[in-house]
């Protein structure tokens, strides 16, 4: 805690500026390394941008597509929000309890570790092929980082905070929902984009081996159709997609996570 | 006529004979501490403030001086002994009228400065036009209304630490706690503070208790200074300063000022050094 930090939090525009110009290099740079990945690893294995964006730009308009994406993002959206919500009320939960927490965590740290993979069997035979396997899948990739930033959050908030609500006067149920829940946001927000990206992971994977739908089976059908462009263009749909939300949480984190997500626990 | 005004003076006699009933009490008040090793923080205490007066605190560190103000304001309960506020018993909840401002920054850092200050009238039944006044109010009197829309984390300690006491003000607290509220501030801008913090006591005509570690603050801003033991804490010495109440912090050239602050050090100088002798000298290490 520094008494004379006159920090100015917010980005000035000069570095918004140059920020748009790195994002173009960046692009630029893809490009670059993917026609020369292309080149190198040869038509079998990875088209080349520009029959790509032909493939896509055909199979965009097409129907099949949107089929699959719509699974997808269905199975996504269902992993995801059953991930946020039960990691969060749960890192709340444990949190709160601190000798609950102080068992579940390391538990839970381990549990993160290992390859989630290998209980894609168990998650088959609970839940039988198809969405909510997918789902299930996505779940245990998420919930964990969301749990376990949401739990360090709670445990780590400047007890002032507390007393200060308690010196207001407020109930126990305006405590948590006007201190605790604002004072924790911003790393919450931090286990929600670790979890989302996560979440989107372990939902392909569910798709890529067992399922007859979604982006996930899409790649794994080009492969067996040796359709290259097919699973490059599903490729660059899925970065593209995963770079946009990633784009948004930034976004809502800045927004929400407001000047508070910045110096103090920077 | 006369019989009246006689009656009236008698009254007011016996009003100074007894005097006003005290604002808070602590009858043999202790805390320990519980633990593998318990702590005992405070030693059966005995302390009345009086409606209006201005009483600060000093010590050395760790000899129970935030145990005190906890106790006092009902955040936690005495181990034994009593308090009361305004004669009612105090009970691990902090009585309406008795406004807090911590050591460490208590700014939510969430909000904008002016959402910090409205926060504390938040659920009160002030109506909104009234809170409003106050609001605005508090943000001038404590030269926050340049401000109003940043958020802490763009201003310094100092003007924080301004943010929370707007945010007690607003309440209009009878009673206000203050735990070396200036702690972390330089000696330039702590005797400002202390000038506004006279303003304050002077236009709420609340009754303040100030906890600081800076004996000339004390000296300067109390009515009355307590000062206290090393661990566990009790009262060792009480000092009227005698100031009249129309005080700022040029009477730190009266010779009084150095008496009073003389008196402060001498009775403090042994009780530092067995604090420091409790700790290890420079912490060892
Ligand atoms: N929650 C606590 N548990 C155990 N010991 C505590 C606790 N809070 C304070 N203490 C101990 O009690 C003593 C008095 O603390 P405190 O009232 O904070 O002192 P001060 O404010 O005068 O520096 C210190 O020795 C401190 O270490
Ligand atoms: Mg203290």
């Amino acid at each position: 805690m520094s008494a004379t930090a006159d920090v100015p939090a917010r980005t000035t525009p000069a570095r918004r500026r140059s920020g748009s110009w790195d994002g173009l290099i960046l692009l630029v740079l893809a490009l670059l390394a993917w026609q020369g990945m292309h080149l190198y690893v040869g038509e079998a294995a990875l088209a080349s941008p520009v029959k790509t964006l032909t493939f896509l730009a055909g199979f965009l308009r097409g129907p099949v597509f949107w089929g699959h994406f719509a699974a997808t993002l269905a199975a996504f959206g269902w992993a995801l929000l059953i991930g946020a919500v039960g990691g969060i009320v749960i890192g709340l939960v444990l949190g709160e309890r601190r000798f609950a927490g102080d068992v579940a965590e390391p538990i839970l740290a381990g549990l993160y570790a290992i390859p989630k993979v290998t209980l894609y069997p168990m998650i088959l035979l609970i839940f039988g092929l198809g969405m909510s396997a997918k789902v299930a899948f996505g779940v245990i990739h998420g919930i964990i980082p969301i749990i376990l930033f949401t739990m360090g959050a709670v445990k780590t908030i400047s007890p002032v905070l507390l007393r200060a609500a308690r010196a207001m006067r407020l109930t126990r149920r305006q405590t948590a929902l006007e201190v605790l829940v604002p004072a924790v946001l911003p790393e919450i927000l931090t286990g929600l984009r670790i979890g989302f990206s996560l979440t989107f992971l372990g939902v392909l994977i569910g798709e890529m081996f067992a399922s007859q739908r979604g982006l996930g089976f899409l790649i794994v059908n080009g492969i067996n159709l040796h359709n290259v462009p097919m699973t490059t263009g599903m490729i660059l749909v899925i970065v593209l997609f995963a770079l946009a939300a990633n784009g948004l949480l930034l976004w809502l984190h800045r927004r929400f996570g407001g000047p508070s997500a910045t110096p103090e626990h920077a | 006529m006369t019989a009246l005004v006689q009656r009236a003076r008698m009254d007011d006699t016996l009003a100074e004979a007894v005097g006003p009933p005290p604002v808070v009490s602590l009858r043999a008040v202790t805390r320990v501490y519980p633990g593998v090793k318990p702590v005992e923080a405070l030693a059966p205490t005995d302390l009345d403030l009086n409606p209006g007066e201005f009483f600060s605190v000093v010590g050395p560190s760790g000899c129970g001086k935030s145990t005190l103000l906890d106790v006092l304001s009902g955040l936690g309960r005495p181990t034994s002994g009593t308090v009361t506020f305004n004669g009612q018993a105090v009970d691990g909840v902090v009585p309406e009228g008795v406004g807090i401002v911590f050591q460490e920054d208590a700014s939510f850092p969430w909000l904008t400065v002016r959402d910090n200050v409205a926060f504390g009238l938040k659920h009160s039944t002030v109506p909104a036009d009234e809170s409003q006044r106050r609001v605005d109010h508090a943000l001038r009197f404590m030269g926050l209304a340049d401000f109003a829309g940043a958020y802490p984390a763009q201003l310094s300690g100092g003007m924080r630490q301004r943010v929370c006491i707007a945010r007690t003000l607003v309440t209009r607290p009878s009673l206000i706690l203050l735990d070396e509220p200036f702690g972390a501030l330089d000696q330039q801008t702590r005797l400002l503070m202390g000038d506004e913090l006279l303003r304050l006591w002077r236009e709420t005509g609340a009754t303040i208790l100030l906890i600081t570690h800076a004996l000339d603050e004390a000296a300067m801003l109390s009515d009355r200074v307590g000062v206290m033991s090393a661990r566990p804490g009790r009262f060792i010495d009480m000092v009227e300063t005698g100031w009249p109440r129309e005080r700022d912090s040029s009477i730190v050239s009266d010779p009084r000022f150095g008496e009073i602050t003389a008196r402060l050090w001498s009775r403090l100088r042994a009780e530092s050094l067995r604090a420091m002798g409790a700790q290890g000298p420079g912490g060892g290490r």
